[in-house]
């Protein structure tokens, strides 16, 4: 037999971390965004289990500031797929207006994504929590594990984190505590696109270049999703051919300029382009050790 | 993210499907900062132009803040992930990286290289494929390049690379570099690594990276360290091993379907092959191999997929799914090398998880044999491991397993220990053999009896007799020693006068002859627990030499074990927990030891614990130590 390649083998772990969990927790959620990163573990997901569809439901935060059609492309996906999907919003956020407009990046990123995230796992008592993040996006993420250990206040401890050897997972915990797995973790930017090519999956049009208002902000063109939008005087939305390499909520979402509109444009784009993807994602740009931080809080 | 082919220009599509059957390398690199370790690593992430302008922006403005190399970019601060490593200049933990070139995907493991991190290192080299050894050209073989070495072979890698480094700070001598692969190669005959290739490098400088140097070292013909990379072939090793499928999850949908999913551990497998499920040994033949993307005719190791067999047998998780020539092997006693990843040191006896495939069983490691200096690969003797030791030990389990030797299969012959009470992995280790002889398919029949229930329970059974006056101290003392028997994983029982005088003896009072009658009884009791196999402790004050000589003759020599809990009839009346002694001066209590009864203290017991000079806790370590020194804590 030939030898397996680099996409069959890199589906072939993510295959066996899926089912691991649904094995050895449970209760079991996958969490799910709506980017590209989501869509592969998604798709992943029902491989592993098929003809049985996966053992547990997919839950979306909403931070209530997600691009529309994010929101109708996740509805379409888990009718389509025909699993459970959990909505889950911090309404005391709701309730005190908190937005990235209002409250900056950072604290809206913390009550709406980070506390909402931890408030859900506990409301259901979820004992694992899949997550699409990837090695290569970021460096406090290159040395996490595949199963990460979090205490009962969701936090994680980068310098006492359980030894990973060969494909052993230790998925042993006390109430209350949790793990969150990342199945996707050895894959890479181009890995994603690839695969995504290969099996034909479903993504969000956002992805794909056209022509959407949006107006230019700190260095970065952000798209007038709905009239949440405050525009400062001067600035008047221009409709630009743009699509997204990545996506979050749309006011802290830079669009890239690009007349890629088929999946094999975005990938020529992406193998040609000089800066990496988390660059138009702002909640990044923060000290280096940010992220670090932030998933020592609890975010993912 | 410049690949280097043209045709992501000129015709995508094609790009598209020349990339999607690109091989895949997983290595790891071992060193430490001194030898340049991060610095070659972000050369060829670097060189194979994996560095994005924002990331390289970021670099200049670390490489001012924090870097090591004046106005060069500082390529170790782009592979050094966490804060306090950034700090620090070193790199604590596993960080894995990715690139790959138009031939092949790579998965760098970058793991630290002082001896204090051998575990990380190990957790690097557990999923390698390759290892590339950084040497200092300049200081030649270290102590850490026998570690390293040592660790990747006992990891299981095959192939090494030697990347001598740092050749331009020795004018790329040609002599140098023979001196030290000559080295190395005579210290790597010990070890079992497959290949060795040593390739002259500058990861600094860039050469001999990417593409040959002749320039800087025209003596040298090899290939350049990526082409190396790109070339080694390391599949088709797992090919022409026996199958073996250990069962992950049991795939029903629906009464129609019964499938057990899995990841394919070794060899391949065909629809209609003869298949044996371990360890319950029943056979069937493969009916379908199920995937999402529609049935395979055959799937080979690495391919995550879903077996249905033809007939009804009982497979559960943790089973293993064997070819029907070559079944896996079975057992629950191992000797392995284990690698000790904890602070809190390794406890012979105590019951661990021992996590193997996708088996969870009891597990304790009955034997330490001896450790292995990892820097001199020599044996040493010791009791216990600590963080980052190498030993080679037994392990008992609570059930025979399907396993495989480490050295023939990794994915069924490696496993974690996991603590009990604090669910860590504590330790990590590879099976070399089973230590029972009937290890295959048919169990040697066995006549369950004394010693066979012993050996179950990895102990020597015996009576430990405890004996003193009342209010002495011998039933606090036995709780303890229990306590800590019971935390060493032993089968222990305790019969005072709580639990027996009150039902088997309640018809019994205190007269002499009712004494004799009530340890006669005792005795009885506990010679019936020895030979189920269980170590008793007996806290009665039994009174009388003759009755404890009784008790003595009815179990084997050496399972009678004779505490004397040594407290002056003072001291014992002076404390006097129940308020006896006071009722028996006071004529309530007749025939009361060492008041109106004698107390015939022993002549030759085999402890004599003196409450006067040491705490109950001091009193049950001495009994400890004393069954320890004495050999009934380990099996047989």
């Amino acid at each position: 037999m030939r030898a397996l390649t680099h996409l069959e083998r890199l589906e072939a772990e993510s295959i066996h971390i899926i089912r691991e969990v649904a094995a050895a927790c449970e209760n079991p959620v996958m969490l799910y965004s709506i980017g590209k990163d989501s869509a592969v573990m998604l798709h992943l997901a029902m491989k592993a289990f098929y003809p049985s569809k996966p053992p547990f439901p997919l839950m979306h935060v909403d931070t209530t500031w997600k691009f529309r059609e994010m929101i109708e492309f996740r509805d379409k996906v888990a009718e389509r797929y025909g699993l459970d999907l959990i909505v889950h919003t911090n309404q005391e956020g709701v309730a005190q207006g908190v937005g990235p407009f209002s409250h900056g990046s950072q604290l809206h990123t913390q009550i709406m994504k980070t506390d909402a995230l931890k408030q859900a796992l506990d409301k259901y008592k979820f004992d694992a929590a899949f997550g699409g993040a990837r090695r290569d996006e970021e460096k406090s993420r290159a040395k996490e594990r595949i199963f990460s250990f979090r205490s009962e206040q969701h936090r994680w401890d980068p310098k006492n984190q359980r030894p990973e050897l060969w494909s052993l997972y230790n998925t042993r915990m006390h109430p209350g505590e949790s793990l969150r797995v990342f199945p996707i973790s050895n894959w890479t930017e181009l890995d994603i696109w690839q695969y995504i090519h290969k099996e034909k999956i479903d993504i969000v049009p956002l992805y794909y270049s056209a022509k959407r208002p949006v107006v230019e902000r700190d260095g970065q063109l952000i798209m007038v999703d709905d009239d949440r939008m405050k525009l400062a005087d001067g600035e008047e939305p221009e409709m630009k051919s743009v699509r997204f390499r990545t996506l979050g909520c749309y006011p802290l979402t830079g669009a890239v300029e690009s007349e890629a509109a088929t999946l094999p444009e975005i990938i020529q784009e992406m193998l040609l382009t000089t800066s990496s993807e988390r660059q138009g994602r702002m909640i990044d740009h923060d000290a280096a050790a940010s992220m670090e931080k932030k998933k020592q809080e609890g975010y993912f | 993210m410049a690949h280097q082919s043209a045709l992501i220009e000129t015709d995508i599509e094609a790009y598209l499907d020349a990339q999607e059957n690109k091989s895949f390398l997983r290595f790891l690199t071992c060193g430490s900062v001194d030898d340049g370790k991060s610095t070659l690593i972000g050369r060829l992430l670097y060189d194979s132009k994996l560095i994005f302008e924002d990331q390289l922006a970021a670099l200049e403005a670390d490489s001012k803040k924090l870097g090591t190399q004046g106005d060069d970019f500082d390529f170790a601060l782009l592979v050094d992930g966490l804060a306090a490593e950034r700090e620090q200049g070193i790199t604590i933990d596993v960080a894995y990286r990715f690139f790959s070139t138009d031939k092949r995907k790579f998965i760098v493991a970058d793991t630290p290289g002082h001896e204090q991190y051998t575990r990380n290192m190990a957790t690097g080299a557990s999923t390698a494929d390759v290892a590339i050894i950084l040497v200092d050209a300049r200081k030649g073989m270290l102590t850490q390049t026998r570690r390293h070495s040592y660790i990747a072979s006992l990891l299981g890698i095959k192939h090494v690379i030697v990347a001598i480094n740092k050749m331009d700070l020795v004018d790329y001598s040609e002599e140098t570099f023979n001196e030290i692969e000559v080295a190395y190669r005579e210290f790597a005959a010990q070890l079992n690594f497959s290949t060795i290739k040593c390739i002259p490098v500058s990861a600094l400088k860039g050469a001999n990276i990417t593409v040959p140097s002749p320039d800087d070292t025209p003596w040298y013909k090899g290939p350049a360290l990526l082409q190396e990379l790109e070339e080694i072939e390391v599949d088709g090793e797992a090919a022409g091993q026996p199958f073996r499928f250990p069962v992950q999850w049991v795939n029903r949908p629906n009464l129609d379907f019964r499938g057990f999913s899995g990841t394919i551990a070794g060899g391949t497998v065909k629809v209609g092959d003869d298949v044996i499920v371990m360890p319950s040994a029943s056979r069937s033949k493969v009916e379908r191999i199920v995937t999402a993307n529609g049935d395979l005719e055959e799937a080979q190791t690495g391919q995550s997929v879903t077996l249905t067999l033809e007939d009804e047998v009982d497979v559960s998780r943790g089973d293993v799914i064997c070819g029907g020539q070559v079944p896996s092997l079975i057992s629950d006693q191992f000797a392995a090398h284990l690698l000790w990843m904890r602070e809190e040191e390794m406890l012979p006896g105590r019951q661990y998880y021992m996590k193997i495939h996708n088996k969870l069983v009891s597990a304790s490691v009955s034997d330490l044999k001896h450790k292995v200096n990892v820097n001199t690969l020599e044996q040493q003797a010791g009791k216990t491991l600590e963080l980052n030791e190498v030993g080679v030990c037994n392990i008992s389990l609570d059930q025979a397993i399907a396993y495989d030797p480490y050295a023939e299969n990794k994915d069924t012959g490696s496993f974690i220990l996991i603590d009990r009470r604090t669910n860590e992995t504590v330790g990590v280790g590879m099976l070399d053999f089973s230590l029972r002889r009937a290890q295959n398919v048919v169990w040697q029949e066995l006549k369950v009896d004394k010693e066979t229930r012993a050996e179950q329970k990895h102990q020597k059974p015996a009576v430990l007799w405890f004996t003193g006056l009342s209010g002495s101290g011998k039933s606090t003392i036995a709780n303890l020693v229990e306590q800590k028997l019971y935390d060493r994983g032993r089968h222990t029982y305790t019969l005072d006068g709580d639990n027996v005088r009150h039902g088997l003896n309640k018809d019994l009072g205190f007269t002499d002859v009712d004494r004799v009658e009530n340890i006669r009884r005792v005795g009885e009791a506990s010679k019936l627990m020895v030979d189920a196999g269980l170590i008793v402790l007996v806290s009665f004050i039994s009174p009388f030499i003759s009755e404890r000589r009784l008790a003595r003759r009815l179990v084997d020599e050496n399972e009678f074990i004779e505490i004397f809990v040594n407290t002056s009839l003072e001291l014992c009346e002076q404390r006097d927990p129940k308020g006896l002694y006071k009722k028996a001066r006071a004529g309530e209590i007749k025939n009361f030891t060492g008041i109106d009864s004698d107390y015939e203290a022993p002549e030759a017991a085999e402890i004599e614990v003196k409450t006067d000079e040491l705490s109950a806790e001091e009193a049950a370590d001495q009994i400890i130590h004393y069954l320890e020194s004495n050999g009934y804590l380990s099996a047989r």
